[in-house]
C-alpha cells in the first residue's frame, strides 16, 4: 500500500509512511452504517416533529409520561454506556476475564432498559393508547420502538460476542468486533439523548 | 521498532480509552441530563417554548460530549474521514429536520385553516 521506489543506494524510500490511510476499514464501513442509520433516525424524528401533536382528541404526551421511569431509563443507558467503555479499557489491557465482566454488566443494564421500555408500551396499549389510536402514538411507537429494536439487537450482539471471547479469546477479530459494538452502543446512547429531550420531555410541556 | 509500534497501532483503533476519559464523559452526561428533566419536572422556567429551546440546547450540547468522550471521534480518526462523513450527515438531517417541519407545517396552516373539532365532526 506505501508507494515505494529507491534511492541512489538501492535502498527503498517510502513517500508514504501510512499516516494517512483509514486505519482499519470495517471500523470505518460501520461507522458510514452508523451515519446511515442516523440519517434513518432524523426520518423518524421529523415524522414525530410533524405528528407529535396530533391526538386525534385521545391522550397526550403529558396525560400519558412517566419522567422518573423515562429518567431510570435514561441512567440505565448512560450506566451501561460507560461500563462499555471500560471493557474497552480491560480490552486494551488484554484482560479477557474483564472483559467479560464489564460486557456482563453492560447486557444487563440494556436488559433493564429494555425490560422497563416493554412495560411501559405495555401499559400504554393497556390503557388504549397503542400505535393506532392517533397520529402522535403511532410516531411515538415506531420511533421509541425502533431505538428499543436497536437495543434488542445490541444485546443479542453483546451476548454472542461474550460466547466468542469467551471461546476463542481476545484475539485481532474479536477485538475488532468489539469495537464495532462500541461504536454501536454509544451511537444508541447518542439517540437516546434526543429521543427523552425531542419526545418525552417536549412531550410533557404544555 | 516502528513497525511494532505501526502494526500495534492497526489493531487498536487508533485511540488509547482511558478512565478518565469516560468517567469525564459520564459525569458530564449526568450534569447534562439532570438539568433538563429538573427544568421540566420543576416547571424551573416561565415559558415552556423557553425550556423547549433550553433543553434542545442541553442535548446538542450532550450529543457532542458523547461524540467527544465515548465515541472518540475527532479529526484523526481513519484520517478524518469518520468526521467528514459525520458532518455530512448532521448536514443532511439539518436539512431534512427543518425542511420537513418548515414544509408540513406550511402545508397544515394553508391546507387546514378552519379545522376546529367542530368542522371535524361534520366532516364526511
Amino acid at each position: 500500500m506505501a508507494i515505494a521506489s529507491t534511492n541512489a543506494n538501492g535502498a527503498p524510500v517510502f513517500y508514504d509512511n501510512g499516516d494517512h490511510h483509514p486505519q482499519q476499514g470495517t471500523l470505518l464501513g460501520f461507522w458510514l452504517y452508523l451515519m446511515s442509520d442516523c440519517l434513518m433516525f432524523a426520518v423518524l424524528f421529523a415524522v414525530y416533529a410533524v405528528l407529535g401533536r396530533s391526538y386525534a382528541a385521545g391522550p397526550s404526551g403529558a396525560d400519558l409520561f412517566d419522567l422518573p421511569i423515562v429518567a431510570t431509563n435514561t441512567a440505565l443507558l448512560l450506566l451501561s454506556s460507560i461500563t462499555y467503555g471500560f471493557a474497552m479499557i480491560a480490552m486494551q489491557k488484554n484482560s479477557k476475564a474483564g472483559v467479560l465482566g464489564w460486557l456482563a454488566i453492560t447486557g444487563l443494564f440494556g436488559l433493564g432498559f429494555l425490560s422497563l421500555e416493554l412495560t411501559e408500551f405495555a401499559h400504554l396499549i393497556h390503557e388504549g393508547a397503542g400505535p393506532w389510536r392517533s397520529g402522535f402514538l403511532s410516531a411515538f411507537f415506531t420511533l421509541v420502538g425502533t431505538h428499543g429494536l436497536h437495543v434488542t439487537f445490541g444485546s443479542i450482539w453483546l451476548v454472542t460476542l461474550m460466547f466468542q471471547v469467551g471461546k476463542l479469546g481476545l484475539t485481532h477479530e474479536n477485538k475488532r468486533r468489539l469495537m464495532c459494538l462500541s461504536m454501536f452502543w454509544h451511537f444508541l446512547d447518542l439517540v437516546w439523548i434526543g429521543v427523552f429531550t425531542f419526545v418525552y420531555l417536549m412531550g410533557v410541556l404544555p | 521498532m516502528s513497525h511494532d509500534h505501526h502494526d500495534n497501532h492497526h489493531e487498536e483503533g487508533g485511540y488509547h480509552a482511558t478512565y478518565k476519559g469516560y468517567l469525564i464523559g459520564f459525569i458530564l452526561s449526568v450534569v447534562l441530563t439532570a438539568i433538563p428533566f429538573w427544568l421540566v419536572m420543576g416547571k424551573v422556567l416561565p415559558s415552556p417554548r423557553v425550556t423547549a429551546f433550553v433543553i434542545l440546547g442541553f442535548a446538542a450540547v450532550q450529543m457532542i460530549v458523547h461524540m467527544v468522550y465515548f465515541l472518540h471521534l475527532n479529526a484523526k480518526v481513519e484520517g478524518g474521514w469518520s468526521l467528514l462523513a459525520m458532518v455530512f450527515t448532521t448536514a443532511l438531517v439539518v436539512i431534512m429536520l427543518s425542511g420537513s417541519i418548515w414544509v408540513l407545517y406550511h402545508l397544515n396552516t394553508n391546507m387546514m385553516p378552519s379545522m376546529d373539532p367542530q368542522t371535524m365532526r361534520n366532516m364526511p
